[in-house]
């Protein structure tokens, strides 16, 4: 199913996630409200997203960017939901109840951002030691310990 | 978290029934965890109840390591994630970086790409299998598989002079052309593989022991596989018709001629022979590749050193040997990536490890953390 | 002088003889001949670690033969990138072999970090850290060979050693006690 079929099919099943619909670089993207996520997530699995892909943030100085990459085996499709967390409250719902694929990718982005996920089974740390202060992929993230590479380029 | 467990406690069930439970810490050195991975283990006896995998004793922060390199440097690190098979990461990690620079590849440099990503299947199958045989006390098959291994590890080295991080694909090509007579080589190598697989097949397929260890072990439901996002053999062994290679087709794999081995049980067993007959299929792919590859240039001259693609994102993914290995790339327009994921196909398999094992005895452990191929450096990157 | 060198102008001299030797000279001689090996592979380097035990290059041959139980073994062989959250159980892993004993530190990242030197937050910045290591040996990751010979140097180093009192070779480095922060990681 490419782009402008997807599109159409999202638009003719849930006409008000139209136009939050757009593509980037060759993907489609759906760009919804932090509070909306969980209701457009459900919408699209409900639409034949059977599979999440990958779930993921990027710190982008005052906010958080939410990615969550879904796929379709039957319409082979894929779709990715993004979102703005923002910074001073990072809490989002957790898709866990809809794929539980989401469960050890959300605790990696708890690890990483600090992104609480509401409702999510059992939030803790997964890669870093539980004792572990602060979260390493922010921007801001200062560690006495990392030494930065000198710029050769 | 420290390491000492505590190691019995008496536990109530929710009918009422009062057991003691032995809690056994597997790894993170183990030599049956394929790596650094840490199984604390809940036991009834012999039965496990519950199986929870601490992870991350390999994490090394690759994803961050990127953001402070260019574009070009980042693809020695990639090697590093999955390093059974490092063709497959640097080539993810290529694929992203194409798509959103915009960068052509030529036929040539597609055809070399398949080939070794089908030879690094073949290694990296090898290594599954042997592994789960050597953790089902067939080390034996070990020692079949590992030559295998080293066969196709030999050919790497004439191609681009290292055994394990290649640093072979690049953005816009890959590193080397073929040298003289390694197409040959390959050949004799598949035909030679063939009948390899075929003594393996009845050597360890067939033994009796092998089918009372593994079938049966850790079955996964098809619905089970998808729900919970997994890929590659272990998604196939449930029944689930789904390789990227087929089902998103990319480079030049819609020209070949394959087909998708998938099992019917789901067990450890089905697991390990869809990897066995996964190589049968790559063979049957790199000898189509041998014969439909042209002569040509085999990378992309004039590319800049220091590449700024436009600010965007992008994601892109390849069938790895383990299953969907994505590259998530952010630019911001500067020569440095902004932030890079990797969606890791080992990572998502092993969220699977404490539905399977829940209720199989402590020795079928092993066998379903192998029939899982987890690769550490993937998995905490 | 080694009593692996006397034994061959001993029989050259009298086929058959008897050679006198103490104690002390004769577990000299043998202790490095038969290192078995904690194969402590964590990364990478693990892949050649096994490499070199199979089929092609056949470590057993030399006498090194992985033992995954520390007790059974006597020299530990750091394969691969050392975290901090996985330093703890190496640290422990040591502890639990029997003396005499000794470190490999196999590939870049056991020596400095290796590529992960920069930037990165969890990586123990070479493993002389927390542990006394012996031969290092250099390569990303290094080859089965490059294995073989540090396992040779290794045994050089333990000719020129003694059990006898007094002539112990003495350490240059002594492990860190839980105290100073390479503790179990709590």
């Amino acid at each position: 199913m490419n782009l402008d079929d997807l599109r159409d099919h999202l638009c003719s099943v849930y006409p008000d996630l139209c136009p939050l619909f757009s593509v980037e670089f060759g993907d489609g993207v759906l760009t919804v409200g932090p509070d909306a996520l969980f209701s457009a997530a459900n919408d699209l699995k409900n639409l034949g997203f059977d599979r999440l892909l990958m779930l993921t943030a990027v710190d982008r100085g005052e906010h958080f960017e939410y990615h969550c990459r879904l796929l379709s085996r039957a319409m082979s499709a894929a779709i990715t939901l993004k979102t703005e967390i923002p910074r001073d409250r990072p809490s989002v719902a957790s898709l866990v109840p809809l794929w539980p694929a989401a469960d050890w990718q959300e605790r990696e982005v708890f690890d990483l951002f600090g992104i609480r996920f509401a409702g999510h089974p059992d939030l803790r740390r997964i890669l870093l030691p539980d004792e572990w202060e602060g979260y390493p992929l922010r921007k801001d993230y200062a560690d006495p310990r990392v030494i930065r590479r000198p710029d050769y380029i | 978290m420290a390491l000492d467990v505590e190691s019995r406690q008496v536990v109530e069930t929710a009918e009422g029934e009062v057991f003691d439970q032995l809690v056994v810490n597997v790894g993170p050195s183990h030599p049956s965890t394929h790596g650094v991975c840490r199984v604390i283990v809940h036991l009834d006896g012999e039965i496990v109840t519950r199986a929870e995998p601490v992870i991350g004793y390999l994490h090394r922060g690759i994803e961050k390591m990127a953001e402070n390199r260019t574009y070009l440097q980042v693809v020695p690190l990639t090697d590093r994630l999955d390093y059974v098979g490092s063709m497959y990461s640097n080539w993810a990690y290529c694929r992203t970086l194409e798509r959103l620079a915009d960068i052509p590849v030529p036929e040539r440099a597609e055809y070399l790409r398949v080939i070794v990503c089908e030879l690094q299947r073949i290694a990296s199958h090898m290594m599954a299998i042997g592994a789960n045989g050597a953790d089902t006390g067939a080390l034996t098959l070990f020692v079949y598989a590992f030559d295998q291994r080293e066969r196709v590890v030999e050919l790497f080295e004439a191609l681009c002079g290292q055994r394990l991080t290649y640093n072979y694909v690049r953005p816009g090509g890959v590193s080397y052309d073929v040298p003289d007579g390694w197409i040959e080589d390959v050949r004799a190598f598949t035909t030679e593989h063939r009948s390899a697989l075929a003594e393996m097949d009845k050597l360890f397929f067939g033994n009796t022991i092998t089918r009372g260890r593994l079938k049966g072990v850790g079955v996964l439901s098809a619905a089970d596989a998808v729900a919970w996002g997994a890929s590659g053999p272990v998604a196939r062994g449930s029944g689930v018709n789904w390789d990227l290679r087929k089902h998103d087709p990319y480079s030049v794999y819609p020209r070949f001629d394959f087909d998708i081995p998938t099992g019917t049980e789901g067990d450890c067993y089905d697991r390990a022979r869809v990897r066995l007959y996964e190589c049968y299929e790559s063979c049957r792919i790199i000898e189509q590749a041998l014969a439909q590859m042209h002569s040509g240039s085999y990378r992309t001259e004039g590319l800049p050193r220091l590449i700024a693609p436009p600010p965007g994102d992008a994601y892109d993914h390849i069938e790895s040997a383990r299953g969907a290995l994505g590259i998530y790339l952010v630019s911001d327009g500067s020569p440095r990536p902004y932030r890079m994921k990797v969606r890791s196909p080992a990572f998502c398999n092993l969220a699977l490890l404490p539905m399977l094992s829940e209720g199989h005895m402590l020795s079928d452990l092993v066998a379903i953390l192998g029939s899982l191929d987890p690769v550490f450096g993937e998995v905490d990157r | 002088m080694a009593i692996v060198d006397r034994i061959g102008a001993a029989l050259d001299r009298s086929p058959g003889g008897v050679i006198l030797t103490g104690v002390d000279a004769l577990a000299d001689w043998a202790r490095g001949k038969s290192l078995w090996s904690m194969p402590m592979g964590t990364a990478c380097c693990a892949m050649e670690l096994i490499a070199a035990s199979f089929n092609k290059f056949d470590f057993d041959r030399h006498g090194t033969f992985p033992r995954p139980d520390p007790r059974h073994t006597d020299v530990m062989i750091v394969a691969g990138t050392i975290t901090y959250k996985m330093m703890p159980a190496v640290k422990r892993l040591y502890e639990q072999m029997p003396d005499p004993k000794w470190v490999i530190g196999m590939g870049n990242c056991t020596v400095s970090g290796g590529i992960f030197y920069y930037d990165t937050y969890s990586v123990v910045r070479g493993i002389e850290e927390f542990l006394p290591v012996d031969v290092f040996i250099a390569g990303c990751p290094p080859r089965p060979e490059s294995l073989q010979d540090g396992i040779l140097r290794l045994r050089e180093l333990i000719e020129q050693e003694s059990i006898a009192p007094g002539k112990r070779r003495e350490r240059p480095l002594t492990l860190p006690s839980p105290e100073d922060g390479c503790g179990e990681g709590e």
